[in-house]
């Protein structure tokens, strides 16, 4: 199991063992991790714990969260790493994380219900990673494929005009100068190059021509397809 | 419409060489450009037996529903096609139906299974997955991963704590998020695209996604384009080559020909600038 060591201006203090899905540290006192100083946030940051591996997250402090010396929102951690918060670091010790890994079988995390189930005698997994990975999941996704989109013209006689996507698969554009496609994922929307007419010309988004694989689409981007302009609108 | 002289459809399914059984199961019916692939796991003997419910079920169902569907309608609520809501209905059925044989058979406690389903319609595509098995297309010589692993490693990648090299060294590699038939209600991941001449798709189980990297899977695409057959065989020994840890399994679909159910697909695009 991975341990951290925690130390104040070169004196080690104190050294626990990450035997918990999640760590909070703060300057709060229920905080896992107490640490007294004006430096340190209410609640600065946590640490997560999934079967061998850890992450580091700032959660959003005044001073931020250091690693190895650069200022971090989340990242993994690697046996050595050191975490700088205020006058405080806390070293991050794993002497699995290096080990010869077997294959592993590939094992189901049950999310569904409250814990999760055990498949392939997997005694090391116990019922909170099927919690934190449902919190993991349920955190900022960023996901835009649950919400509304339409296209709006910007150029041309139909300037101006409105298309609501309401179909997964939207196509656009003239046939024998361009199409494409609007289409969307459960990771988002795309836009999908599909002919370029004679010229083999793709379609443009920002300015940028884009190529043969499915480009992701945010709010607000502006397309060009068969010289026309328009803008991508998220609901 | 009968796809068989417009899609051509090639397939192996191996052992490996650790494994003493084979839990991944394949299928395909070439008529109406259907390819199923799953990947078990869980219980003594369970995996293989998910793994072929789902297979069997997903294929007989969509053999019955897709024949009865009136092609270019859309599901006014979702705004998906008919043929992608089918192919959601036929999983979730087999989810079902594996579940229950799991409730009802001690030896099959705890299975499920991966399943990526690509069906090639009217110059389309609907593709549909749960779990981290995947489909892949090559188009202008550019492969490009199209679904989206359900496992621990993908969310963790997507909310920004590991970047993609990392998650390649990361030790919680086969943690599957989501499954067939391990809960009564699954979670199906829908994608619809257009379809071109000389696409190839190419469906896999993880057993060659672990072993070689997508820089050797889309060399291998390229140098073999013109034999389907050695294509498809070069995969599977690559990933024999490279480990063979776990049972590997690839279904691929190239497109020869247009498919589409008027003369020409292009008539049919909506045209927003008329």
């Amino acid at each position: 199991m991975a341990t951290i060591q925690i130390s104040f201006n070169g004196a080690t203090e104190n050294e626990l063992s990450l035997d918990k899905d999640s760590i909070t540290i703060g300057r709060k006192s229920d905080n896992d991790i107490h640490l007294d100083n004006l430096a340190v946030s209410g609640h600065h940051a946590k640490i997560l714990t999934i079967l061998h591996d850890s992450f580091i997250e700032d959660l959003g402090s005044t001073n931020g969260t250091f690693l190895n010396g650069s200022a971090i929102k989340k990242s993994a951690l690697s046996n050595g790493d050191v975490i700088k918060i205020g006058q405080h670091e806390i070293k991050y010790i794993n002497s699995n994380s290096n080990a010869d890994d077997d294959f592993e079988k590939t094992m189901i995390i049950n999310t569904g219900s409250a814990g999760m189930q055990e498949t392939e005698g997997s005694e090391e997994i116990e019922q909170s990673v099927g919690k934190i990975v449902a919190e993991i999941a349920s955190s900022d996704s960023g996901n835009s494929s649950q919400k509304k989109a339409r296209i709006r013209l910007i150029s041309g006689a139909n300037s101006g005009k409105e298309l609501a996507l309401t179909k997964v698969l939207t196509t656009l554009g003239k046939p024998g100068i361009q199409v494409a496609a609007i289409t969307r994922r459960p990771t988002g929307y795309f836009l999908i190059h599909i002919d370029g007419g004679d010229n083999g010309e793709h379609p443009k988004v920002n300015n940028e021509i884009i190529g043969s694989k499915a480009h992701p689409l945010t709010d607000n981007d502006t397309l060009e397809v068969a010289g026309v302009n328009m803008t991508f609108l998220l609901e | 419409m009968n796809l068989n002289d417009k899609i051509n459809i090639t397939g192996i399914t191996d052992e490996g060489l650790v494994r003493d059984h084979n839990e991944d199961s394949i299928g395909h019916n070439d008529e109406l450009g259907l390819l199923v692939l799953a990947d078990g796991m869980g219980g003594h003997k369970g995996g293989e037996v998910a793994s072929a419910i789902a297979v069997d079920s997903i294929l007989q169902d969509l053999n019955k529903a897709l024949p009865q569907i009136i092609t270019g309608k859309i599901d006014e609520s979702t705004g998906y096609s008919l043929e992608s809501m089918a192919i959601e209905k036929a999983i979730k059925d087999a989810n079902l139906k594996i579940y229950n044989a799991a409730q009802n058979n001690p030896n099959y406690e705890g299975m499920g299974t991966t399943v990526v389903v690509l069906l090639l319609y009217d110059n389309r595509i609907t593709v549909a997955h749960v779990g981290d098995s995947r489909l892949y297309r090559m188009r202008d010589r550019i492969l490009e991963q199209m679904t989206r692993d359900h496992t621990l490693l993908q969310e963790l990648v997507d909310r920004g704590f590991y970047t993609k090299k990392e998650a390649n060294e990361s030790l919680n590699k086969n943690l599957v998020t989501r499954a067939v038939g391990v809960n009564p209600a699954v979670d199906v991941d829908l994608l619809e695209d257009i379809a071109l001449i000389n696409d190839t798709y190419l469906l896999c189980s993880d057993g060659l996604t672990d072993m070689i990297d997508d820089n050797l899977i889309e060399d291998i695409l390229l140098n073999y384009r013109d034999d389907q057959d050695r294509m498809t065989q070069e995969l599977i020994k690559q990933a024999k080559d490279h480990g063979g840890k776990d049972n590997v399994s690839v279904l691929i679909a190239n497109v020869l020909k247009e498919f589409s159910v008027n003369s020409s697909w292009i008539n049919k695009f909506f045209d927003i600038f008329s």
